[in-house]
């Protein structure tokens, strides 16, 4: 019989193997996608404005110009201090009166509640930086869900994501999101 | 050395390595499936904003993305460096957009298409007039439901 051939050492298959696995493991990237979310408004054919039935007191105007900087109910703030100024907006703790209106309303868990009437308006340039655009949006929704998870906190005792649904309803209903933004100028003029 | 002499009938056989290729091909496998390689190239630059108040994406694919930012080095000599709006592999203008959404939208099941979620990946040095006017032909394609693709801000 003449020589067998040798067989092929099957013994590196696992160090192939390996190889293999680790170029997936460094190349996999698990990140999720996350950012900002928000919803727009319905398309509406003629643009009205409407903003003759919203009381002033009712309406804190954010403005951003083209140089990035912020005016907030006529004041020149910086963006660090506008949570603060939009928590007290749509808080108003002591019920004053340059700050918005409440009604009165029945909400399951609360009861006849005071819900604000504020509305956030928010109106920037057409040469603002995007990137500043996001920082105030997110200031202003930031604004909101801190108020939410206050109430949460001293309502439920427990945070506002591991409320169930029907509660989280509630808290938006109590503290409502009403962050306008307006219609861009000069088209229709 | 007795101790340590083979087959001396006492001592434990040693573990068979036999079945090592199997369980990190299995593994192997895991990753190969797992893995999700960036189906679009983008031909812009994007420098996302920061942000605090984040979401997550969670179903990728009920997500369409819009990208919008400066030319990459190689095309900057035909286009210029003003902020370009990219869908999918292409340029585009405003005016595409509408169609894109209504593209995308076909490409879904009926029952997923009011979940949908436009995610805007936009640098942040856009001016906002291109991302106004976006978001003007995103509410008239019906697509309402936003996300602006942020990165998560460090706490200083």
């Amino acid at each position: 019989m003449a020589r067998k051939t040798p067989e092929i050492p099957g013994s590196s298959l696992a160090d192939i193997a390996f190889m293999l696995l680790i170029f997936f493991l460094v190349t996999t990237t698990m990140d999720v996608d996350s950012g900002l979310e928000r919803k727009l408004p319905q398309w509406q054919e003629d643009q009205v404005e409407d903003d003759s039935q919203i009381k002033e007191r009712n309406v804190f105007v954010v403005l951003v110009n083209r140089d990035n900087n912020l005016l907030v109910e006529g004041d020149v703030i910086r963006i660090e201090d506008l949570r603060e100024r939009a928590k007290e907006f749509m808080a108003n703790p002591y019920n004053e009166d340059n700050l918005p209106e409440k009604v009165l309303e029945e909400v399951p868990f609360f009861g006849p509640v005071e819900i604000t009437k504020g509305v956030i308006s928010l109106r920037n340039d057409n040469d603002t930086k995007y990137g500043t655009y996001l920082a105030v949006t997110n200031e202003l929704v930031g604004a909101i869900n801190e108020l939410r998870e206050e109430l949460s906190k001293s309502k439920f005792g427990k945070s506002y994501d591991k409320l169930e649904t029907e509660e989280q309803k509630a808290i938006r209903t109590v503290i409502p999101s009403k962050i306008s933004e307006a219609e861009p100028k000069g088209k229709n003029i | 050395m007795s101790k340590f002499r083979k087959d001396d009938g006492k001592g434990l056989p040693p573990i068979s390595t036999a079945s090592l290729p199997d369980i990190v091909f299995m593994l192997l496998f895991f990753f190969m499936v797992s893995t999700t390689m960036r189906e679009v190239t983008l031909n812009v630059n994007i420098k996302l904003p920061e942000a605090t108040e984040l979401s997550k994406l969670e179903k990728k694919s009920l997500v369409s993305y819009i990208y919008v930012g400066e030319p990459k080095k190689q095309f900057q000599t035909t286009f210029g460096v003003a902020p370009r709006i990219q869908l999918n592999d292409q340029w585009a203008n405003v005016g595409d957009i509408q169609d894109y959404v209504i593209a995308e939208r076909e490409a879904r099941d009926e029952a997923e298409q009011k979940f949908m979620i436009t995610s805007l990946k936009i640098d942040e040095n856009t001016k906002m007039g291109i991302v106004t006017d976006i978001k003007q032909e995103l509410r008239k394609s019906a697509a309402l439901h936003i996300n602006y693709s942020s990165r998560r801000k460090v706490e200083r």
